[in-house]
């Protein structure tokens, strides 16, 4: 949007004034806002009628369960309330503690505009959601404390956050691949709890689990890959274009069907690792080898004067790659980075080819019921939602912190 | 698992010759030698390859269990094996990967819609072995009750929608040509387009195998105006499969199905089988019967399973005919009707040789 060229102080007026240059600058532009308008106004018009008046519901909500944890057993699943719980509690004390230690170029502001708006936001989906699934009491119960916990927590910790003392705050970024690690045993069993089979995680669980397993060990694969093909020493070079340029050259489901089937007659029966964490194990190498390449490309864009400074002012070489290069490498191949996190995200669907029940293989299999046959529509349109919205989170959360990286950024 | 040297890949293959070859002493079930049977008590959970996403035959419900005609299989065999139909661990497998999965061991069976072929059963194709077929399935025609179409001469000139490049196709353009039928097919890429296209009213008739149309009738605004004509242009036998080379869990799988059919055939429901075991033990003159529910004889120790495997099976599953009204008969959204898969003493095909 162009500046507002309105006198300062009337906002609203302003504000009207720059939409009416934007849209209805020449009788041209008139014409062109006006169909347009319209055809986003008759769009949304039928989309809205259909979902409210012609859809039919009731194969989301009596799939609920299905669609968020597949057919994990029913007594076990108090197991993924706690793990909710825990990253509820940790991700209000993280929002917190940011807006408690800004930048020390940033002014800070405890409640900025966005952080009212995503409170308002979770507020809304704590009261709508349980009640458009349709979802019993306890179940909306426990979907509001959640969602209370995580603001409560927020608000603790953008409070009085700044008192704490400085070794506590420092905890944070160690706690969550700690509770990477615990959420993984409570999901998987171990550690005295009962062990539940990778075959019946589902849904929205194994969907989120794929993808996080995978952007979370593709990261330090890329780094380590991408160093290596600028490596001087031959065996490490070659072996790294290897393995770039063979997972680069093969569609990914090829190499989710490779080790599928392939594994099966490689190792004698039962060794070799369950199917859902063959497919993991595939997604992270397809990962680690595009995010070698995107910090490759990171790494090219430093100035090679910076390696040489570094070096001749007496730092050893991990040295200088850990405090100079590297922080300056990954800044830039941030964008690329979370580019490919975000269509890794949308690769787990590629599961369901696999006979894994993610997301859309749940879905599939729910429109495989004869009691819900023929509710695609529904059952499509909820996904997209669910994948928008996991999507959107992934980039919003790339944006905010590609902004506090951003060493030439005006405070916001 | 980085892309490994060809070497690399050759160690575990050695090392899994060298382990294959060792285990073959290691099962015995009641004097029968099988690998897969010792393999399924051992993990105390059998592995059933299935569809996981077929109207009526196996799909997830939504209490996370899975239903259908090949799931109620799946849980017959288990309950035979294992004594419990809850021990079963499913597997979905798409078609191009279903007999991968079974010859590399990781599905003790399918249980996948899978039609009976020579390629496939012969050790020349993909040399897998079939049990008896759960399902006569085959190609049918489905047409709009008011369309007063009653058979394929009824269709002459007229348009019939079918998918492109399946054997649907084919099989629809064979048939009509040996009958000298004209009519105009309506090619679409995709079931959903095809489906669309007919309930639009561009075409009178629409082809598909019979369980798939009854699965879409099932689905559209109002089933009952369609109707499904009684011809059959192709057969398609829904059996079962194990791995070729384990005679003995064949047998078992085998011979599990066929106690489903004699059930029936008996007259032994889910709801009276303890009545007609206690009847059995009861009455020494009832022979037959006392040998078919295990009371006498030795027939769940020939076939390396328990002797009570009969009872346990229908207890678990019902019989036959029960699995196939709950599933995908006229008490079932499908509404399909039994045909073919009726009794042999009904006029169907579903019989099963003696339990001697």
């Amino acid at each position: 949007m162009r500046p507002a060229r309105a006198a300062p102080g009337s906002i609203q007026r302003s504000w009207a004034h720059a939409l009416r240059q934007e849209l209805f600058g020449s009788p041209a532009d008139s014409l062109i806002s006006v169909l347009l308008i319209s055809t986003i106004i008759a769009a949304a018009f039928s989309l809205v009628r259909w979902a409210l008046g012609q859809a039919q519901w009731a194969v989301i909500q009596a799939n609920t369960t299905l669609f968020a944890v597949g057919r994990y057993p029913v007594q076990q699943q108090w197991r993924l309330w706690l793990l909710l719980v825990l990253v509820a509690a940790l991700s209000g004390l993280s929002w917190g503690l940011l807006r408690a230690y800004p930048r020390a170029d940033r002014s800070g502001q405890l409640w900025p505009f966005n952080d009212r708006l995503a409170v308002g936001l979770l507020g809304f989906l704590a009261a709508w959601l349980p009640a458009a699934l349709a979802l019993g009491f306890p179940l909306q119960w426990r979907w509001c404390g959640i969602t209370a916990l995580l603001v409560a927590m927020r608000w603790l910790a953008g409070h009085w956050g700044r008192s704490w003392p400085p070794g506590l705050v420092k905890l944070i970024p160690v706690i969550w691949p700690l509770l990477y690690l615990f959420g993984m045993v409570l999901i998987a069993g171990g550690l005295g709890l009962p062990r539940v089979s990778p075959s019946e995680w589902g849904g929205l669980l194994l969907t989120l689990l794929m993808a996080s397993f995978a952007i979370l060990l593709s990261f330090p694969i890329g780094v380590v890959v991408a160093l290596g093909r600028r490596s001087q020493l031959p065996l490490l070079r070659w072996s790294s274009v290897l393995y770039i340029e063979f997972i680069r050259g093969a569609p990914l489901i090829t190499l989710l069907f490779l080790g599928q089937n392939i594994l099966g007659y490689m190792l004698p029966g039962g060794w070799a690792p369950d199917r859902v964490w063959r497919a993991a194990w595939v997604l992270t190498f397809f990962c680690g080898a595009y995010l070698a390449e995107a910090v490759r490309a990171g790494l090219s864009a430093v100035p090679p004067g910076q390696l040489e400074a570094a070096r001749s002012l007496g730092l050893t070489m991990p040295q200088a790659l850990q405090r100079v290069v590297l922080p300056q490498a990954l800044r830039i191949a941030l964008p690329a980075a979370v580019g490919q996190f975000i269509s890794l995200l949308q690769d787990t669907t590629l599961l369901s080819l696999i006979g894994l029940l993610d997301l859309l293989g749940t879905a599939r299999t729910v429109m495989a019921n004869p009691e819900f046959l023929g509710k695609n529509a529904e059952v499509y349109l909820t996904l997209a939602v669910l994948f928008w919205c996991c999507c959107a989170a992934l980039g919003l959360g790339s944006r905010a912190l590609e902004r506090r990286l951003d060493p030439t950024h005006s405070p916001a | 698992m980085r892309p490994s040297p060809r070497w690399l890949v050759a160690l575990p293959l050695l090392l899994a010759f060298a382990l294959g070859g060792c285990a073959d002493d290691g099962g015995s079930g009641g004097g029968v030698q099988s690998v897969k049977l010792s393999t399924i008590r051992g993990r105390d959970k059998l592995v059933c390859g299935v569809d996981g996403k077929l109207p009526g035959f196996s799909f997830l419900g939504p209490d996370g269990t899975y239903s259908g005609l090949d799931a109620d299989t799946c849980r017959a065999v288990a309950a035979a094996v294992l004594g419990d139909p809850a021990k079963v661990e499913y597997r979905d497998l798409n078609s191009s990967e279903r007999f991968a999965a079974l010859a590399s061991g990781e599905v003790d069976m399918l249980a996948r819609n899978t039609t009976l072929t020579l390629s496939r059963d012969s050790a020349g194709g993909n040399g897998i072995s079939f049990g008896p077929t759960t399902f006569y399935d085959g190609q049918g025609v489905m047409v709009p009750v008011a369309s007063g179409v009653q058979s394929l001469k009824d269709l002459d000139g007229k348009p019939i929608c079918v998918e492109s490049g399946t054997t649907t196709e084919l099989n629809l353009a064979d048939r009509m040509r040996e009958q000298s039928i004209d009519y105009t097919p309506l090619k679409f890429q995709t079931g959903d387009q095809t489906y669309a296209a007919y309930l639009g009213g561009r075409c009178v008739a629409v082809t598909s195998d019979r369980s798939q149309l009854a699965a879409k009738r099932s689905s559209f605004p109002k089933p009952d105006e369609h109707t499904l004509l009684p011809v059959v242009m192709s057969k398609e036998p829904l059996t079962p499969a194990s791995i070729n080379g384990d005679p003995a869990w064949a047998d078992a799988l085998r011979w599990t199905v066929y106690a489903l059919f004699q059930a029936e055939e008996l007259g032994i429901t889910q709801a009276n089988v303890a009545a007609k075991v206690a009847e059995a033990e009861a009455n020494t003159n009832q022979a037959d019967l006392r040998r078919f529910l295990g009371v006498e004889g030795d027939f769940g120790k020939q076939l390396g399973l328990p002797a009570d495997f009969v009872p346990k099976t229908i207890a678990a599953v019902g019989n036959y005919g029960e699995m196939f009204e709950r599933n995908v008969g006229t008490g079932s959204p499908l509404k399909l009707e039994r045909a073919e898969n009726r009794l042999w003493t009904e006029g169907g095909l579903i019989y099963s040789p003696p339990f001697r």
